[in-house]
């Protein structure tokens, strides 16, 4: 975020987020795409912020909530929705979906479906640059609710014990699905738990891009240095429920309001006004490049075909085993049955 | 580009060696061999391994690449499955295989479905290596035998040595395989010496089973320890009943082939295996069976395994459940 240009950047690929999500839940709805979604709309800041400082090359792993996380990683919204949509031409061949989004090659080792499933990945990709001597990090973003899964501890005390190049990015969006962070946690703010590690814990403002990315900026530096890794909190909200078609009886509209009022896209569009001359009409532009890129993208999709339901029995393993050619022979097990 | 076929490795020349031998010198080969090979678990460096099988390997290769973790089965496991998914080839050991359960969500979650959900996109290079088996006074949470539980999860391979030569081999195979597979160790055959190829380069397919004593009346399909206890007893019945040993060596995937053509053969079979009875590798091998050569069967296949139980601590209890030679006996005499 040094110049203008990668400013401009952050604020379209939070736009972008926005208006992927927003769409991909109008699809949801349609029954176009199949499932269930979670969607990003509220936390745009803390993927975009997070990715903007570390490197193409540095990995991330991600949650259920993970389309932002791949937008802001640089994935293709086209490769993205069909995918979602369970399309060939999808990053996964439309294996994964929503929950499993994945693009090794962008070294994004996947959405999961597991809350604090994550953070061991991190560990280990953090472990192999640290045994191969690359100059690269491992970003783990992780919700508020996988904090409290055990495995997240022994995946930061592993990290802190070797003094891995991991930075693990809690997003804090103030529910673990349909239940407060106060009746899940007995701590203050999330990040005193980097206590307990020996490393730097802190919490930042997730509606504010600018204080995410120097907060990991920070962290990807004493990463690369070989001090470790660093537990930061950013404290956000999801504007929507846990998933579409949450009725989400646990909240208040005035508490909605209040965290709309302070809206990463429109804090961060007000500044770039300031410093960088950003105009109503350079944003209205932007903003419709934009809904044409996602509207391009629902359009790749809908042509997409589905897979080959053969495909089903590949990629099991390297190479296809017997015994999977053996049952998947309807024949063999069950009389002949018809597809 | 050379015209000379490459002679490949001879394995007539061998070593006795032990199965824990077996082991270490599979380690010791592909740590030289490549250098995004390394091990992790709970003390396998300075303390050699709670049963001695690293031994000498910190020494060798350096703390870097043989890794002292703490006792987070999960955290391990974990971040076995994200490096090895980031090109480098962990050997994991779990102590002891009762311990998986700490790390099942790693192992069922990401490690087995992460190349299926990603579409083929991913290689996962991972070895978790773990010991089972009773017959130690070890009590009931020291001594399972879980194996059944990988061979059912789709994604994992499981392979189960029964001798040295099939430990060291399979145990080359499962590091250079792009698969995640668990390597079982039965701890009370870590003594058991054998025949084994020195040839670095020589390995032993995952996947196929070996007969280990050919026979003309009855199959003992077998597995780890009892391998060389069923071996024990095709010799004491010599001149009574001619058996056949196969060692399964790999329960996922399973060599059905060589079941089936020792069983057209003898038309008879026994599976023995230390693991619980219901839903396992018995019923996997006698249904395959059933399948594929239903017409040869002369006899109702028979079972050898624990009886669903835990294994106890009290001596008696314990030999009581755990499964041996006279087991193996008994139900080789029930059908022949």
């Amino acid at each position: 975020m040094d110049d203008s240009a990668d400013r401009r950047e952050v604020l379209r690929r939070m736009l972008t987020i926005r208006e992927f999500d927003s769409t991909a839940g109008d699809h949801f709805a349609d029954g176009e795409i199949p499932g269930f979604v979670h969607l990003y709309i509220g936390e745009e800041a803390v993927a975009v912020g997070a990715c903007a400082a570390i490197e193409d090359d540095d990995y991330i792993t991600s949650t259920h909530r993970g389309h932002g996380h791949c937008i802001a990683k640089g994935l293709d919204p086209d490769r993205m929705m069909a995918e979602l949509f369970g399309k060939t031409d999808g990053y996964c061949n439309g294996k994964g979906g929503s929950m499993h989004i994945a693009d090794v090659d962008a070294n994004m080792l996947g959405a999961n479906g597991i809350v604090g499933a994550g953070p061991p990945l991190a560990t280990g990709a953090a472990l192999t640059n640290d045994l191969q001597d690359d100059d690269r990090i491992a970003l783990s973003f992780l919700g508020d609710g996988a904090v409290a899964q055990g495995q997240v501890h022994e995946a930061i005390n592993l990290a802190s014990t070797w003094d891995l190049p991991a930075v693990f990015l809690v997003e804090n969006n103030q529910y673990g699905e349909g239940t407060s962070i106060h009746d899940q946690h007995n701590v203050e703010t999330l990040s005193e738990t980097a206590e307990a590690y020996d490393i730097p814990g802190f919490t930042v403002d997730g509606m504010d891009v600018t204080a995410v990315y120097e907060a990991v900026e920070a962290a990807r530096e004493r990463a690369i240095e070989g001090e470790g890794p660093t537990f930061i909190e950013a404290e956000t909200y999801r504007y929507r429920g846990h998933f579409e078609g949450d009725p989400q009886e646990y909240r208040t509209a005035e508490e909605l309001d209040q965290w709309k009022a302070r809206d990463p896209i429109e804090a961060f569009r007000e500044r770039l006004a300031d410093t960088d001359d950003l105009s109503e009409s350079e944003f209205d532009s932007m903003q419709s490049d934009v809904e044409q890129t996602i509207e391009d993208a629902v359009a790749f999709a809908e042509d997409s075909d589905y897979p080959d339901p053969e495909a089903a029995y590949e990629d099991v393993f390297d190479v296809r085993p017997p015994e999977i050619s053996r049952f998947a022979d309807r024949t063999a097990t069950d009389g002949g049955k018809q597809r | 580009m050379s015209t000379q076929p490459d002679a490949g490795p001879d394995p007539s020349d061998t070593e006795t060696m032990t199965v824990r031998e077996a082991i270490r010198a599979a380690l010791r080969e592909e740590l030289d061999r490549d250098g995004d090979v390394y091990l992790m678990g709970e003390d396998v460096a300075e303390y050699g391994g709670v049963l001695g099988v690293t031994e000498g390997l910190f020494e060798e290769f350096g703390g870097e690449r043989v890794r002292d973790t703490p006792i987070s089965e999960a955290g391990i496991v974990g971040a076995g499955v994200g490096s090895a998914a980031t090109g480098a080839r962990p050997v994991v050991e779990l102590m002891f295989s009762d311990f998986m359960g700490v790390a099942m969500e790693q192992i069922s979650n990401q490690m087995a479905k992460m190349r299926y959900m990603f579409g083929g996109k991913i290689e996962m290079p991972l070895t978790i290596r773990t010991t089972e088996g009773g017959g130690q006074g070890a009590a009931s949470q020291h001594s399972g035998t879980p194996h059944t539980w990988i061979a059912h999860f789709p994604g994992l391979k499981a392979v189960t040595p029964g001798t040295p030569r099939a430990a060291k081999g399979l145990l080359k195979s499962a590091i250079r395989s792009d698969d995640p597979v668990f390597f079982f160790e039965n701890k009370m055959i870590y003594e058991q010496d054998g025949e084994v190829p020195t040839d670095p380069n020589y390995t032993e397919p995952i996947g196929e089973a070996r007969v280990e004593r050919e026979g003309e009346d009855v199959t003992v399909a077998a597995t780890q320890r009892l391998v060389g206890e069923s071996l024990d007893v095709a010799e004491d019945l010599e001149g009574t009943a001619s058996v056949e040993v196969i060692d399964l060596r790999s329960l996922y995937p399973l060599d059905t082939d060589t079941l089936a053509d020792s069983l057209s053969k003898t038309g008879r079979m026994v599976v023995a295996d230390e693991s619980p009875l219901s839903y396992g590798v018995h019923a996997e091998v006698s249904a395959r069976m059933v399948e594929d050569e239903f017409f040869s069967l002369d006899a109702p296949i028979q079972r050898v395994g624990v009886a669903d139980t835990h294994i106890p601590f009290s001596p008696p209890l314990e030999e009581e459940v755990v499964p041996d030679a006279a087991d193996v006996r008994a139900a080789v005499e029930r059908v022949v």
